[in-house]
C-alpha cells in the first residue's frame, strides 16, 4: 500500500506500533553478519521448531525479530528476551527449546547462559546491566538490536520516516540546511567536515540537476560500524539519505557499497524496494513535489574507492582513480554535477536531528564536536564489539570501562584509530577525549571508527609495516608520491623488521613520510605516512631496539626471533612434532624435544598446540 | 577453457547495456563463470560500444576481479587489522602449507583458490576464515588446516 500523505504515514505509524508492542514478550536474535557466523540463523530455526511443537500464551513465532548487530559480537549468538532484557549470549540450537520453556513460557532465568563480567566473574542478568553496554551513547545505533532489520514496519512503528514527512509538510530546504548546520554534525567517515556547509554549497551551485550518495566503501580495515548500520537499520540510512535530497534538490541517489558486505546489499536492496512499493521512493513521495531515487552500486574491492572523487568515479562505472580537487566535488561530483557524498553514519544521524532538534544534538559531545561517534573496538581487550559513545569521551573509558580492560591481563600498549590514514597512541594518550580535533592534534585522526587495541605482544613496528603494505597494494598508482613513495617506505620498514636498518634509514623515512604527505594527490597518499609517524614519535625506542640490538622485543618480526624448547617444561608429548609442517621439530615420546633452527619457518603451530607452554618465542 | 557463453545477453541486458553500469556487469559475469574470461570481456566491449582497452582497465583495476580461472572452493583469509594482530600471518601460513599454494593462486586440481581480503568487517571474531560463504571466527594456527581440508 502506498502512503500519499504525512496523516497516512501516522495512521500506518499507529499500527505497526500495535502490531510492534502485541506480543507481551518478545525474542530478540542477533542476525548480524558476526553472529549469523556464530550460527545466529540456526538458532532462529530451532525457535520456529520449538513453537510449531509447544503453543505458549500470548507468544508466536512473529514475537521472534531477526534483528541487526548488536555489537557484541564476540558473544554471539545473542539472545535477549524483552521487556526485561534476559540476555543470553553463546546461545547453541540445543539451548532453545529450554528458552522457550523456562523464560518465555515462565520467567525463569537460565543461568549458565548469561554473560560474565570478564573483570569481576560475575553472571549479568539483564542487557542494560552489561558493561560493555551501559557506558554507551546510541544515537546513530538507535534501532539495531531492536526493529527487525528486513522489515520497514518495525523501522515505522519505531517513528521511522517521520523525520522525512517533517521536512517535507514544514520545513523549507534552507530551513533543513540551517538545522544541520546549527546541530554542528560533522562528516562521520573521517574527515569531520561539517554536513550543513557541504549541503549548503551543492545547494547553492547553479544546476539542473545535482546528486547525493552514501560511501558505504568502508575500506578501512579494523572498522565495521557502516557495515552494522547497513545491515542493520538500513532504513534509517535511506531516510537519512532522502531528507539530504530534498535539501540540496536531488532527485537520485546512490549507496556505493563495499563488495565484502553481501548482507548489507541486500537488506538495502530489500529496503528500497519496501520503499518503493510504499511510496517514500519514486515519484511525489507522501504526497509532495519531491521525487527520489536511490540505487546500490557495489564496490569490486579499491580501499582508494572510499576517496570522494573516486568513488564517484566507480559509480560511473570507471577506473577508481581520484583527481586534484581545485574544484570540490560537492561542486563538480558525479557526472560533472554538483554532489553531496556522506557517509552512511552521517546519514543515520539525520532523521534523529530532524525529529529532536539541533540543540539535542548538540548537547550531547563537546564542543564542535556534537554527538556521539561509533567505534568498532577490537583488537586485544575483553569485550570486542561494536560501541557508540558520546564525543569527548577519553580512550580509558573506552577500553576499560566498555572494553572490559586487556585481555588475558596483558599490559596495554598502543591503541590505533582512523585505519590506515590514523596512528598508534600510547598509555600516556589514555586519558585523551576522542573527537575529530584531539585526535588529530595527537597525530592520528578519527578516521572512519576503527579502534585496534594493541598489547605488548604486538610490534609497532610491525604494525606501521602492516599498514604500509596495505596501502602500497591499495595505491590507484595515478600520483608518484604515493605510489613510490609509500613503496620506499614499506621497503625500509621491513630493512627495520629484518634487522637490517641504520640509524639514517629512520631519518630517511621521517623525511620521506614528509615528501609523501605534502606531494601526494589524495587523502590515501596524504594520510598514508601517519601510522609509520605516529610509531616513530611515540615508540622510537622499539625502532632502535630492532636497529641496535637486532632485536623484536614484541617477539614479532620473524628475522629477529627464534624458537626454542624450554626442556624442563617439555613433557615430550610429541603434539608440536606432529603440527610442525617443516619437519623442524624432533624428539622422542617424553623426552625434551629439539627445534632445527634452519627448518623452522617460525609459523607458530607449535606454540599453538603446546599445552605445557614450553616453547619459548624471543 | 570452454565456457557458455549464451547467458551474456541476459547481464547486458539486464544492466540496460549502459556503459556506466560495467563494474556491475562484470560482477555479474564473475559470478556466472567465476573469474572473467577473456571472451566474455570482448562481448562485453561490443554490447556497451565502449573499447576493450576501457573494459581491461576496469577489469584489473579493481581487486574482486580475476582474469584467471579460481577454484571450486574460495578460501578467503582476513588480514584485516585486528585479525592482523590476532596472528592472521600464522593462519594464512598454515592455510598456504595445507594447500601447498600461495594466496592469490588455485590448486592445479581447481579445488581450492586462495585470496587474502584486507577486512571484511567481522573484527570481533578476528581472525576470520571464509570459505566459500561460511565465515569461520577465532581461527587458530591449530585449526585452521582443519578448514580445508576437513571436507569443503
Amino acid at each position: 500500500m502506498a502512503i500519499t500523505s504525512s496523516k497516512q504515514l501516522m495512521e500506518m505509524h499507529k499500527e505497526c506500533k500495535t502490531n510492534f508492542e502485541k506480543y507481551p514478550k518478545k525474542v530478540i536474535v542477533c542476525c548480524g553478519t558476526g553472529c549469523i557466523a556464530n550460527g545466529a540463523r540456526k538458532i532462529v530455526e530451532a525457535f520456529q521448531a520449538a513453537l510449531a511443537e509447544r503453543k505458549i500464551k500470548d507468544f508466536t513465532i512473529e514475537a521472534v525479530k531477526e534483528t541487526g548487530c548488536h555489537g557484541f559480537c564476540e558473544q554471539g549468538p545473542l539472545v535477549v528476551i524483552e521487556p526485561h532484557g534476559t540476555f543470553y549470549t553463546h546461545v547453541k540450537p540445543k539451548d532453545v527449546a529450554s528458552i522457550v520453556d523456562k523464560s518465555i513460557a515462565g520467567t525463569e532465568v537460565i543461568e549458565p547462559l548469561l554473560y560474565t563480567n570478564p573483570v569481576t566473574g560475575d553472571k549479568v542478568e539483564r542487557y542494560q546491566d552489561v558493561s560493555f553496554f551501559t557506558h554507551q551513547h546510541r544515537i546513530a545505533l538507535r534501532n539495531l538490536g531492536k526493529i527487525a532489520a528486513h522489515d520497514i514496519r518495525d523501522y515505522i512503528a519505531v517513528g521511522g520516516y517521520q523525520g522525512l514527512a517533517k521536512v517535507l509538510t514544514s520545513m523549507t530546504p534552507d530551513r533543513i540546511i540551517d538545522l544541520i548546520a546549527e546541530s554542528g554534525l560533522r562528516g562521520r567517515g573521517g574527515g569531520g567536515f561539517p554536513a550543513g556547509k557541504k549541503w549548503r554549497t551543492c545547494r547553492n551551485v547553479e544546476s539542473d540537476v545535482r546528486y547525493v550518495i552514501c560511501n558505504g566503501d568502508e575500506g578501512d580495515p579494523g572498522a565495521f560500524m557502516d557495515r552494522s548500520i547497513m545491515e542493520g537499520d538500513p532504513h534509517s540510512v535511506l531516510e537519512g539519505m532522502m531528507i539530504a535530497a530534498f535539501a540540496v534538490g536531488a532527485k537520485n541517489g546512490y549507496i556505493y557499497v563495499r563488495e565484502e558486505y553481501p548482507l548489507a546489499v541486500i537488506h538495502l536492496q530489500k529496503a528500497i524496494e519496501d520503499c518503493e512499493k510504499h511510496g517514500l521512493l519514486g515519484d511525489n513521495i507522501l504526497g509532495t513535489d519531491f521525487s527520489f531515487r536511490i540505487r546500490i552500486n557495489r564496490g569490486a574491492g579499491a580501499f582508494v574507492c572510499g576517496e570522494s572523487s573516486a568513488l564517484m568515479r566507480s559509480v560511473a562505472g570507471e577506473v577508481g582513480e581520484p583527481r586534484a580537487k581545485y574544484i570540490h566535488s560537492v561542486v563538480k561530483g558525479l557526472y560533472d554535477k554538483p554532489t553531496v557524498l556522506n557517509n552512511v553514519e552521517t546519514y543515520a544521524n539525520v532523521p534523529i536531528i530532524v525529529m529532536n532538534g539541533a540543540e539535542w544534538f548538540k548537547s550531547i559531545g563537546v564542543k564542535n564536536n556534537s554527538g556521539t561517534k561509533v567505534f568498532s573496538l577490537v583488537g586485544k581487550v575483553r569485550n570486542t564489539g561494536l560501541i557508540e559513545v558520546a564525543m569527548g569521551t577519553t580512550l580509558r573509558e573506552i577500553i576499560y570501562d566498555i572494553g572490559g580492560g586487556m585481555l588475558d591481563g596483558r599490559p596495554f600498549k598502543a591503541v590505533q584509530t582512523g585505519g590506515p590514514s590514523g596512528g598508534c597512541l600510547p598509555a600516556s594518550q589514555l586519558d585523551l577525549p576522542v573527537d575529530f580535533d584531539s585526535l588529530t592534534a595527537v597525530g592520528s585522526m578519527m578516521g572512519s571508527g576503527g579502534m585496534i587495541v594493541m598489547d605488548d605482544k604486538t610490534c609497532m613496528v610491525d604494525v606501521a609495516r602492516y599498514f604500509l603494505n596495505f596501502l602500497v597494494s591499495e595505491s590507484c598508482g595515478k600520483c608518484v608520491p604515493c605510489r613510490e613513495g609509500l613503496y620506499q617506505l614499506h621497503e625500509l620498514t621491513v630493512k627495520v623488521c629484518n634487522g637490517e636498518a641504520t640509524e639514517a634509514d629512520l631519518e630517511k623515512m621521517e623525511k620521506l613520510s614528509d615528501i609523501v604527505i605534502t606531494a601526494s594527490l589524495c587523502g590515501l597518499g596524504k594520510s598514508g605516512p601517519n601510522p609509520l609517524m605516529s610509531t616513530i614519535k611515540y615508540f622510537r625506542d622499539e625502532y632502535l631496539t630492532h636497529i641496535r640490538e637486532k632485536r623484536c622485543p614484541a617477539a614479532v618480526c620473524k628475522k629477529l626471533i627464534t624458537y626454542t624448547v624450554i626442556e624442563e617444561k617439555c613433557t615430550g608429548c610429541m603434539a608440536c612434532i606432529t603440527a610442525c609442517a617443516y619437519n623442524a621439530i624432533t624428539g622422542e615420546r617424553k623426552k625434551p624435544h629439539y627445534i632445527s633452527q634452519e627448518k623452522c619457518e617460525k609459523c607458530g603451530a607449535c606454540v599453538a598446540v603446546c599445552k605445557p607452554d614450553a616453547i619459548l618465542v624471543e | 577453457m570452454k565456457h557458455d557463453f549464451s547467458h551474456l545477453p541476459d547481464i547486458f541486458a539486464r544492466h540496460q547495456q549502459r556503459p556506466e553500469a560495467l563494474i556491475m556487469i562484470l560482477q555479474d559475469i564473475q559470478k556466472e563463470y567465476r573469474y572473467l574470461p577473456c571472451e566474455a570481456l570482448q562481448e562485453t566491449a561490443k554490447a556497451l560500444n565502449v573499447p576493450l582497452s576501457k573494459v581491461f582497465s576496469v577489469a584489473t583495476f579493481y581487486n574482486a576481479f580475476s582474469l584467471n580461472p579460481k577454484g571450486k572452493n574460495v578460501v578467503r583469509i582476513c588480514v584485516g587489522t585486528a585479525c592482523h594482530i590476532r596472528g592472521a600471518a600464522l593462519i594464512r601460513d598454515q592455510i598456504e602449507n595445507a594447500l601447498s599454494i600461495k594466496a592469490g593462486q588455485t590448486t592445479p586440481d581447481m579445488e581450492f583458490s586462495i585470496e587474502v581480503v584486507a577486512c571484511v568487517g567481522a573484527c570481533a571474531m578476528a581472525p576470520v576464515v571464509i570459505v566459500n560463504e561460511q565465515y569461520h571466527g577465532s581461527v587458530k594456527p591449530s585449526n585452521a588446516k582443519r578448514l580445508v581440508k576437513g571436507g569443503k
